[in-house]
């Protein structure tokens, strides 16, 4: 089965059924993508298809046949150079263990690019289906703000 | 992981025939109970095979059908959130569907797994209940108060596929949920009323999303007293992990004043 990761076209092997996660991970080794609680509760996982935030955990990667999926590893610009969402993650401290960072970066983009007028408290519900358990989120919230006109 | 097969249909009808004909198939749509079960290996009996749903194109999206509203059974909870007609007709399901999940799960989760799933605590079905919707398969119209049989068990056959479910216009829902947190929280209790005809329907109360006949009956005479008082015999709440049978049944009566009154 075949599907476009960070524009790139991927290729693995089925069963269809096996978690999104997991052919990520393992089969493509595109290990930015994090696994938390495995039951869509975290949002450790979070990958874009077709540009929606989703739960990696809870697709079953034969639903991604054809689409466009993009992880952490897609979120830099073209030359390499980390975005402006992800220098702002830095400069504000937003990352401490880090396992969280890639689903918060991915939920976050989600939400600059629907609109760049965002009040703290879009931006805590836009977050709300990823945890932090280091509870770092004020620096988070922070740094996604500072992202917005 | 239970190792499954996975089928993949191109139509409702090649669905429904594979539905039939494939021995221990699980239907899958967004995935946000499913994946979690096939993970863990907690589905009994064990599955051999899901049957994907979520591309077909006649399961999803929002569509006038007569004089109701159709919602197609995989269309998910942002669909439905985004829709103009939806927002329009069905304001309290919008405002359940808001409630599920983070976008993470609203970008995923359907009317129909919601359904299929059968959750006492599943957050849309006391809407469901208020409007008096009807459950369409690919074989009949279930009347959504002849829907749900017993805890997580619904009066769908073994082969039978839930397509969408259709909305009466003109009712005005109430509806409130109340949990641990607001966002991404599983319901202490969910309550929808409907105040012409008198409707009361809550979830998380018992084995099963219920309608509140007794308080019902009250409120269509007027009685709101009497409707707060009944609906504490209408429910058969519990103490589980995440309240107990006695603050669900204080907070329903008093969530039920407040929707009434």
């Amino acid at each position: 089965m075949r599907f476009t990761l960070n524009g790139r076209p991927v290729a693995f092997a089925g069963p269809g059924s096996r978690r999104l996660l997991d052919v990520l991970r393992e089969d493509l080794g595109a290990t930015g993508t994090k696994e938390g609680c495995g039951e869509g509760e975290c949002g450790a996982c979070s990958v874009l298809i077709d540009g929606e935030v989703v739960d990696s955990c809870l697709v079953a990667a034969g639903q991604v046949e054809g689409r466009d999926v993009v992880t952490v590893e897609g979120l830099a610009l073209q030359d390499g150079r980390l975005s402006r969402l992800q220098q702002a993650f830095i400069e504000h401290g937003a990352a401490q263990c880090g396992i969280c960072t890639p689903g918060m970066l991915l939920a976050a983009y989600v939400l600059l690019q629907r609109t760049q007028r965002l009040s703290a408290d879009d931006v805590r519900e836009g977050l709300a289906g990823n945890l932090c358990r280091c509870t770092g989120y004020t620096k988070i919230i922070d740094a996604v703000l500072s992202c917005t006109k | 992981m239970y190792e499954v097969r996975y089928l993949r249909p191109r139509s409702l009808t090649e669905a429904v025939q594979l539905y039939r004909t494939t021995p221990g198939c699980r239907p899958l749509a967004g995935g946000t109970d499913l994946m979690v079960m096939l993970h863990a290996r907690t589905l009994r009996p064990e599955p051999q095979a899901v049957l994907d749903l979520w591309s077909l194109a006649e399961l999803k999206g929002v569509r006038r059908a007569h004089d109701m509203l159709e919602i197609g059974a995989a269309e998910p909870y942002t669909g439905i959130i985004r829709s103009r007609e939806v927002q329009q007709h069905l304001p309290a399901l919008v405002a359940a569907a808001r409630t599920i999940g983070a976008a993470q799960i609203q970008n995923r989760g359907t009317l129909g797994g919601n359904l299929a799933n059968a959750s006492p605590a599943g957050d849309t079905l006391p809407v469901l209940l208020a409007y008096d919707a009807i459950v369409v398969t690919d074989r009949r119209a279930i009347p959504i108060d002849q829907f749900f049989t017993g805890y997580r068990k619904t009066a769908l056959q073994a082969d039978e596929l839930i397509t969408a479910v259709r909305f009466p216009l003109g009712r005005q829902v109430a509806f409130r949920k109340v949990g641990t947190r607001a966002a991404q929280a599983i319901a202490k209790v969910v309550i929808a009323v409907c105040r012409d005809p008198a409707r009361i329907a809550i979830g998380s109360v018992a084995e099963v999303p219920l309608r509140a006949r007794g308080a019902e009956a009250a409120l269509e005479r007027g009685d709101v007293d009497g409707a707060v008082a009944a609906v504490a015999n209408d429910i058969r709440p519990v103490d589980d992990v995440r309240s107990t049978a006695a603050y669900r049944r204080a907070v329903t009566q008093n969530i039920l004043r407040e929707l009434v009154r």
